[in-house]
């Protein structure tokens, strides 16, 4: 049973890169070897190159360059007002920015629009939840498979053969979702009727069911208590892990941040102010400064 | 549903691998086994089950398991785990399995005890509690996992999926095909099925050495008495190491032929439960109490025709349980006619709700279940039966029979069993069931096997007018009365406790009487449905020690032990512990003042010692006794409180001569 699981699952690898960086907040496999803990990330699937966004006179991002290579787990932090989901947005496709480009996968994105980007391989998940709130679990991640169905609405409302033949397919993606997420109790619950750290899940869900290259989460874990940001963890790393899929991370619970990403970038004021690991990027100072202020970081 | 007249299971076989290839044999395509995965139950035929057997114990003979030795198997209920149970066993090695929710620690012993060299696995929670211990386990060489989730970036020496052993077993087989048949042909019934190991709460856990022959004659007499054949349909929900679960899933599922369905997780048992619709149910009291109250919340919520309507008819159903057993003569045309209405209402439904419609027998047992929640079960049309046994004597001792179930007793002893009560009052088990002996415990094995191969059960009970045997206490707590009018009756605190606690307003009692000349007992009011109480009686209170002290409330209780006194009376066996004298405690019993131990069970030496004075008071015949006790406050100060409390005088009830 789980081995036909494993030949299905969406792009698993058996080049898997292997996690090397994890902290002790969320307690690293025993079994994975400092050894072989060397992370492999691949080729960069994500460049932006000097990227400038304008509203009207409000410089939202100015000269951002970063890449992002494949199976990485990237987090862009800074304050409020930064620019992160900004950033997140152009690379999404929602946004155009003024200048600079956006290359994803070896393409450019020239007339960016969320529905190509989409297609090109790019899930996210929002800030804002943005489920459908009266249908069940089931139905929002199956809306997820909606860019991959290939039947027109007219054989699906029918339920002709091919239809019913793919919706079997997608269904099958679907419930190994499901039980990847461990929210098989509520696969048949209207999903306003469950607790916001679900919601959260069933969030992320429908984005893997686009079996997405990259991942964008946009604050995965806001709002919730410490108990849901573990799960939440655990189910990013373990999305990393088990399909090789880039994660583009916001988020501004900073023991998160520095416990599960390869690399961070820091906004603060639209610009890039820093960009490396954790550890670098913790005694940067002036990350230190847009956090706490000046003082703070002159020690005094 | 119509059943087989003979009923009962198949014979073939008098080893598990026997039993296996014998219903593989007769039907091939029949479903063995389910699980539901991605949101389908997914099914394995008996032939299925075979080959997966086969394959697996291939594999654990190339990777050089030898007959004797021991497999640890740890996790939830899953398909794959109980072949590897069935393949080690084809070898003549033997499974032991552990407890999946136990911490790593736990497991140290175990594998230690028994020199566990190989161990399967569920998933990576597992593995991961293996490897936390490996320093202190040096002989446990592989680990196989059948979930590999997680699990793939895991360099660790002896470490490999489930799927990598069948592959190895296969591969195996088709080299040497005849091999797996000569294995399961040289086992034989008295060679060990497998260990478990009991919770050791004060010592070390023993592990409990059961045979074949042992197993599997338990596993049919169960069968036999209840007409269980291979349409039943079985949820494995409980843990797979507990004997209870192993004999419903394992043993009763080889020697029937039935279908064990295993959940999705942990958490969707309640909704796989409602999808299968078992035929044959158990669970422990507080499962069954958790769906109680379940209904019960959702019946509050529900609108004032439906509450009055299962109000009601629940009252109508109840009247029908609570005549006494044998089940007397046949209801009035009204009553049935109101019965088969509440059927169609509320009884139906309810069972409906709670996953429970095509149950034809439930069992309980483990611990004591309340009255009121059993009698609820059976009101509404569910064979709920209480069981006596335990992991030395393969789970089946005593059973309550279909037709003749009485709350108070366990029921009558299974074919095969011989009981007798010893002096003590302890019970003595014989059957073909009990276990052959604590591995590598000969001291313990001898506390608790007689030379003439009777079993100490531990359990002190007696065999009431009807046969059926009724469990009262620990025998290490039994005591007698001495002088008196009662002079040498048996004294079984917990018992009269029990019957205590079971009103909602006493939290905890605690009973005196060992060499006394009468019973006489301390209660403790629960605050909570004793305060409802009194408001709604307009009595106003300060505290709970003045709460406690009210002449009102200990009236009230007073009621309640008289209710108990004419209860026991009932009984000529424990007429002589009817509570003579009772005091109503001014303080809560807690476990921060060393009363209680951490899970709420009374310390009565403890008790005792501390209020010497209010226990002596009782016996000399005093009214009021002033007492201060010293307190502990929750931040670590102490106090002390001081009351004059009370002393009551119940009534006793000479006892009833049955006329049966």
């Amino acid at each position: 049973m789980s081995s036909a699981a494993s030949a299905a699952l969406p792009r698993a690898r058996v080049d898997m890169p292997i996690d090397g960086t994890r902290s002790a907040a969320i307690a690293p496999p025993v079994g994975a070897s400092a050894e072989s803990a060397r992370r492999r990330a691949g080729a960069p699937i994500l460049v932006v190159e000097n990227v400038s966004l304008r509203f009207g006179g409000v410089q939202a991002l100015q000269d951002i360059s970063f890449e992002v290579r494949e199976h990485e787990i990237l987090s862009i932090i800074g304050p409020n007002g930064a620019g992160k989901s900004s950033m997140l947005n152009c690379i999404n496709g929602v946004y155009a920015p003024q200048q600079g480009s956006i290359t994803l996968c070896g393409e450019a994105l020239r007339r960016p629009n969320p529905h190509k980007v989409a297609r090109m391989g790019v899930g996210r998940t929002f800030q804002n939840l943005a489920l459908f709130g009266g249908m069940t679990v089931l139905q929002n991640i199956m809306a997820g498979r909606n860019f991959r169905m290939k039947c027109g609405i007219a054989l699906q409302a029918l339920r002709l053969g091919p239809a019913n033949r793919e919706e079997v397919a997608h269904r099958e993606i679907v419930e190994r979702i499901i039980d990847f997420l461990e929210i098989q109790p509520w696969r048949h619950t209207a999903v306003d009727r469950l607790p916001y750290g679900l919601q959260k899940r069933v969030d992320l869900g429908r984005a893997l069911a686009m079996e997405p290259r990259l991942l964008l989460l946009d604050e995965p874990m806001a709002g919730m208590n410490v108990e849901e940001k573990q799960d939440m963890c655990r189910f990013v790393l373990d999305v990393n892990d088990e399909f090789g899929t880039t994660v583009v991370l916001i988020e501004h619970d900073m023991s998160v941040v520095m416990d599960i990403s390869d690399r961070v970038v820091v906004l603060d004021y639209g610009r890039k102010i820093a960009d490396g690991p954790p550890q670098e990027v913790r005694g940067n100072e002036d990350v230190l400064r847009a956090y706490l202020g000046g003082a703070a970081a002159r020690g005094d | 549903m119509k059943r087989n007249p003979e009923g009962g299971p198949v014979p073939g076989g008098d080893t598990f691998p026997a039993l296996l290839l014998a219903q593989a044999e007769r039907r091939p395509q029949a479903p063995a086994m389910r699980e539901k995965r991605y949101g389908i139950w997914q099914t394995l035929s008996w032939r299925e089950m075979t080959e997966l057997v086969r394959d697996l114990a291939c594999g654990l003979a190339e990777a050089g398991l030898a007959r004797g030795e021991h497999v640890v198997l740890i996790g939830e209920n899953r398909p794959r785990l109980y072949a590897a149970m069935l393949a080690v066993q084809s070898l003549g090695a033997v499974p032991v399995p552990l407890y999946q929710d136990a911490v790593a620690a736990e497991f140290v012993f175990p594998i230690e005890n028994a020199e566990v060299a190989f161990a399967v696995v569920e998933d990576q929670e597992q593995v991961d509690k293996l490897l936390e211990i490996r320093a202190r386990t040096p002989r446990l060489a592989r680990i196989w996992y059948d979930e590999p989730r997680g699990l793939r970036n895991y360099a660790e020496p002896g470490l490999e999926s489930l799927q990598a052993l069948i592959d190895a077993g296969r591969s195996r087989h088709a080299r040497d095909p005849g091999f797996f048949l000569e294995q399961v042909g040289r086992i034989r019934s008295g060679d060990v099925a497998a260990i478990f190991f009991t919770s050791g709460t004060t010592a070390e856990p023993k592990g409990v050495v059961h045979t074949h022959a042992s197993l599997i004659d338990r596993a049919r007499a169960g069968a036999r008495f209840d007409s269980l054949d291979e349409r039943e349909e079985v949820l494995a929900y409980l843990p797979p190491a507990w004997i209870g679960q192993n004999c419903f899933s394992y043993a009763q599922w080889l020697v029937c032929g039935y279908v064990v369905n295993c959940p999705e997780s942990a958490s969707t048992v309640t909704i796989d439960l409602k999808e299968i619709g078992p035929t044959y149910y158990f669970a422990p009291p507080r499962v069954f109490e958790a769906l109680l109250t379940d209904v019960t919340i959702r019946m509050e919520d529900a609108s004032l025709p439906k509450r009055w309507m299962f109000e009601r008819f629940m009252r109508i159903a109840r009247r029908r349980v609570d005549a006494p057993a044998p089940t007397p003569a046949r209801p009035s045309p009204l009553e049935r006619l109101l019965l088969a209405i509440g059927d169609v209402l509320v009884y139906g439904p309810l069972r409906n709700a709670l996953g429970m419609s095509r149950i034809r027998v439930a069992y309980t047992a483990g611990e004591a279940i309340g009255p009121d929640l059993f009698a609820f079960y059976r009101s509404i049309g569910i064979n709920l039966k209480q069981l006596y046994g335990s992991t030395e004597t393969a789970v089946f001792v005593c059973v309550q029979p279909d037709h003749d179930v009485r709350p108070e007793t366990v029921g009558v002893a299974l074919e095969g069993v011989e009981l007798r009560i010893d002096d003590r009052g302890e019970i003595l088990i014989k059957s073909a069931g009990l276990l052959k002996e604590y591995y590598r415990n000969p001291q313990a094995s001898a506390e608790v096997l007689t030379p003439d191969g009777w079993y100490r059960s531990g359990d002190a009970g007696f065999l009431d007018a009807s046969g059926q045997l009724r469990v009262i206490d620990r025998a290490r707590d039994v005591g007698r009365l001495r002088g008196g009018p009662w002079d040498g009756a048996m004294f079984a605190p917990k018992y009269i406790e029990n019957k205590l606690k079971f009103f909602p307003h006493i939290k905890e009692a605690v009973a005196f009487g060992d060499g006394r000349d009468k019973v006489c007992a301390f209660v403790n009011i629960d605050f909570e449905a004793m305060g409802n109480w009194a408001e709604k009686r307009n009595l106003s209170y300060t505290g709970y020690a003045d709460l406690a002290g009210k002449p009102e409330v200990q009236a009230f209780v007073l009621q309640c032990v008289e209710k108990v006194n004419a209860d026991l009376a009932a009984d000529p066996q424990l007429a002589g512990s009817q509570i003579s004298r009772f005091l109503v405690l001014h303080k809560e019993l807690d476990a921060d003042d060393g009363e209680l131990t951490r899970t709420r069970k009374v310390r009565r030496g403890f008790i005792a010692q501390k209020y010497a004075l209010l226990v002596e008071a009782m016996y000399e015949g005093r009214d009021v006794q002033y007492v201060e006790t010293q307190v502990r406050f929750e931040d670590g100060r102490t106090g002390t409180t001081a009351a004059n409390v009370r002393i009551l005088d119940a009534r006793t009830f000479p006892a009833l001569r049955k006329a049966a």
